[in-house]
């Protein structure tokens, strides 16, 4: 008689580094080399003196580490008649980008709420209009829009712009939020109505504490969306009201004077540090708040 | 007095009419089950009575007062769910005094209500808790609170059980009924598309099909006195045996079931006897074998085709001329496949159904 055998027979088997897991990392690595290869050309571009950079290595790492070139993007650099730098326009799109996200965001989750949960009369129409809105080219809407401010009286002030930020991301958020409130169970919406919750009762105390992950998920998509917009903020404000991305393109095309390559390269980092910070720090809450829906069930 | 009448009742999604002209009475302190298979519309109607749905059409009253376009907080009604619905970020307790803190009730009083509640279902050491912590049965326990804490008179569920194995199933039905034996006042309306659940639970059960109710009885009669072969063959586990043959009207009245002839003269006829295509229907365990089928009005030798064997008892297949025909015998009985046994019933028990109208005759 064969003796019973504890544990699996045989040894283990090795995983080899197959021919397909080759070409796999292979690919990965090469696709990762192409996106971080312009950002470490940045970075070092940036840390360097120009008589370094005339050199023309723009590979080589900095030899004489200078922080001047961030110094002067964030503080001196001449853009029109102002020189305080891009920390003007940090500040104007700090103050475009936050009520915009907020009143969006808001105004967003609400409509999806009452869209998912309450079939008013015509909620079908008006989903349709709203979602026919996001497939209009927003071009066709700049002149118009331009028009509407000037007869409200907001066109060149950053209020105007942080309506236009709202109007625009509404579609998509709403479209989000709907989806999103859709898959919370009809029944836990029916079960607080029996329990006496109102319109607003509910949205506060049953939808939206179960819906952080997608507040995560239209706040990053609106921040980004919103501070990397050049097109609304040159188009609806005036230059001492430019948010960072204008005034950015306004340093790095500026026809006096030499080109400071270093200069540049810090602005356009500095410019780009927001959405960064967002996505390392929210998409860590992100998981999370994913993770923490599903254990719930 | 009745607790609940729903009068009339039209609803349609769209031009899809779920419920039609339905008519329903419900006693104070009664249990009511809506019995159905999936789709026939019993969440719908539930829904309806609850105030979750706007109806098309009809009135609904509850203790006599019309409440057809009440909000449901405004219905004196308590919901129990399928998928148990508990507020997932809210602890038990929180659960429980939702609908409390809603009506703006003292907190002294609420208090009182979730221990009285937490007391009669088990679940004062569960209080803290978060949904997530704690099992299905428990669950349904605090959904089932979440109703008692509001102090209704009348209690909704739609199909509390179903989302539970079968032991807690059973657990959990014996504490329903005991619950409703507690609170003599309170009327239950119960949905499932379980008869076991059904037969146990109900004062009354409503058999609906296609959002019409086909008959509204206590269980004895709804097993016994089936209105027509779809109640008939819904009803009873292991099925009923149906037969399809014709009535035959003489001296006395019997039916042909292809060649096989059955008396009927003990069978109280719901209508006049006519001769016509029906079908007779006899349930398993009104089918007596061996010595105790001597005697009976109606016998037979069969042969045993297959045999099932369910643990209590066997359920026995073979052939009454050619239409199939099941019956049960004990657990223990020593029978096997090609055994002759002499089987026998009272066509007392039996039921027969015009084959076109398939209404009892
Ligand atoms: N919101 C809805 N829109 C359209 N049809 C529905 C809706 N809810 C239910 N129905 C239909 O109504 C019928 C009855 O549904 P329901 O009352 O849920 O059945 P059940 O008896 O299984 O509880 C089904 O055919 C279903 O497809
Ligand atoms: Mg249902």
């Amino acid at each position: 008689m064969v003796e019973a055998v504890a544990g699996p027979a045989g040894p283990r088997p090795v995983r080899a580094l197959s021919r397909r897991n080759i070409i796999l990392y292979g690919t990965l690595i090469v696709i990762a080399i192409y996106y971080i290869l312009p950002l470490y050309v940045m970075v070092v571009t940036s840390l360097k003196g120009m008589p370094e950079i005339r050199l023309g290595n723009i590979f080589s790492p900095p030899v004489e580490v200078t922080f001047q070139p961030w110094v002067k993007a964030w503080a001196q650099a001449c853009t029109g008649l102002n020189c305080d730098g891009l920390s003007r326009g940090f500040w104007n799109s700090v103050v475009i980008t936050v009520p915009s996200v907020v009143l969006s965001i808001v105004i967003a989750s609400v409509n999806g709420y009452a869209l998912a949960n309450w079939r008013f009369r015509g909620a079908n129409i008006f989903f349709t209009i709203l979602i026919f809105g996001a497939f209009i080219p927003y071009q066709v809407m700049i002149y118009p829009l331009v028009i509407i401010l000037r007869e409200i009286g907001l066109y060149g002030k950053l209020p105007g712009l942080v309506l236009v930020h709202t109007i625009f991301g509404m579609p998509i958020l709403t479209l989000l939020f709907r989806n999103y409130f859709t898959s919370i169970p009809e029944e836990l919406f029916k079960a607080a109505r029996v329990d006496g919750a109102g319109f607003w009762g509910i949205y506060f105390k049953i939808m939206l504490p179960m819906s952080l992950p997608i507040f995560v998920v239209a706040m990053i998509l609106q921040i980004t969306g919103i501070w990397n917009d050049f097109l609304f903020g040159v188009i609806y404000t005036k230059p001492e009201a430019y948010p960072m991305t204008v005034q950015l393109n306004n340093i790095v095309k500026s026809v006096q004077g030499v080109q400071e390559y270093n200069v540049n390269m810090a602005a356009t980092i500095l410019t780009g540090l927001v959405p960064l910070i967002v996505y390392f720090v929210s998409g860590k809450l992100f998981v999370r708040g994913i993770a923490a829906g599903a254990v719930k069930g | 007095m009745a607790s609940v009448s729903v009068k009339n009742l039209d609803l349609s999604f769209g031009s899809v009419k779920v419920l039609q002209n339905l008519n329903l009475e419900i006693e104070k302190g009664e249990f009511l089950v809506l019995l159905g298979s999936s789709g026939c519309g019993k969440s719908t109607l539930l829904n309806c009575i609850a105030g979750l749905l706007d109806v098309t059409g009809g009135q609904i009253f509850i203790n006599e007062k019309n409440v057809t376009w009440n909000e449901p907080k405004d219905r004196d009604i308590g919901m129990v769910f399928q998928s148990y619905a508990l507020y997932p970020q809210m602890t038990v307790e929180g659960n429980l005094s939702f609908g409390l803190k809603n009506a703006r009730m003292p907190r002294g009083e609420i208090a009182q209500r979730i221990q009285r509640a937490a007391k009669i279902l088990h679940i004062e050491p569960l209080l803290k808790r978060k949904p997530a912590q704690l099992s299905g049965g428990q669950r349904q326990r605090v959904a089932i609170g979440r109703a008692l804490v509001r102090d209704v008179d009348v209690f909704l569920f739609d199909e509390p059980l179903s989302n539970l194995d079968a032991k807690l199933r059973a657990e959990l039905r014996v504490e329903i009924k005991r619950l409703h034996q507690t609170l003599q006042d309170n009327t239950m309306i119960y949905v499932t598309h379980d008869q076991i659940e059904a037969m146990t639970l109900a004062d009354r059960i409503a058999i609906m099909r296609g959002g019409a109710i086909q008959q509204l009885a206590d269980p004895h009669t709804i097993y016994n006195k089936p209105v027509n072969k779809y109640v008939a063959g819904f009803i009873g586990s292991p099925g009923i045996n149906f037969l399809d043959g014709n009535a035959i009207e003489g001296a006395t009245p019997s039916f042909d079931a292809q060649g096989i002839v059955i008396p009927m003269d003990r069978y109280a006829f719901a209508q006049t006897p006519q001769p016509k295509p029906a079908v007779f229907g006899i349930r398993p365990e009104h089918v007596l074998h061996g010595d105790a089928a001597v005697g009976q009005a109606f016998s037979q030798q069969v042969a045993v085709d297959v045999i099932e064997p369910m643990g209590s008892d066997t359920l026995i297949w073979s052939k009454l001329g050619p239409q199939d025909f099941r019956f049960r015998v004990d657990g223990q009985a020593d029978l096997s496949v090609g055994d002759q046994v002499l089987i026998g019933f009272d066509p007392a028990n039996a039921s027969a159904f015009d084959a076109q109208s398939e209404l009892r005759l």
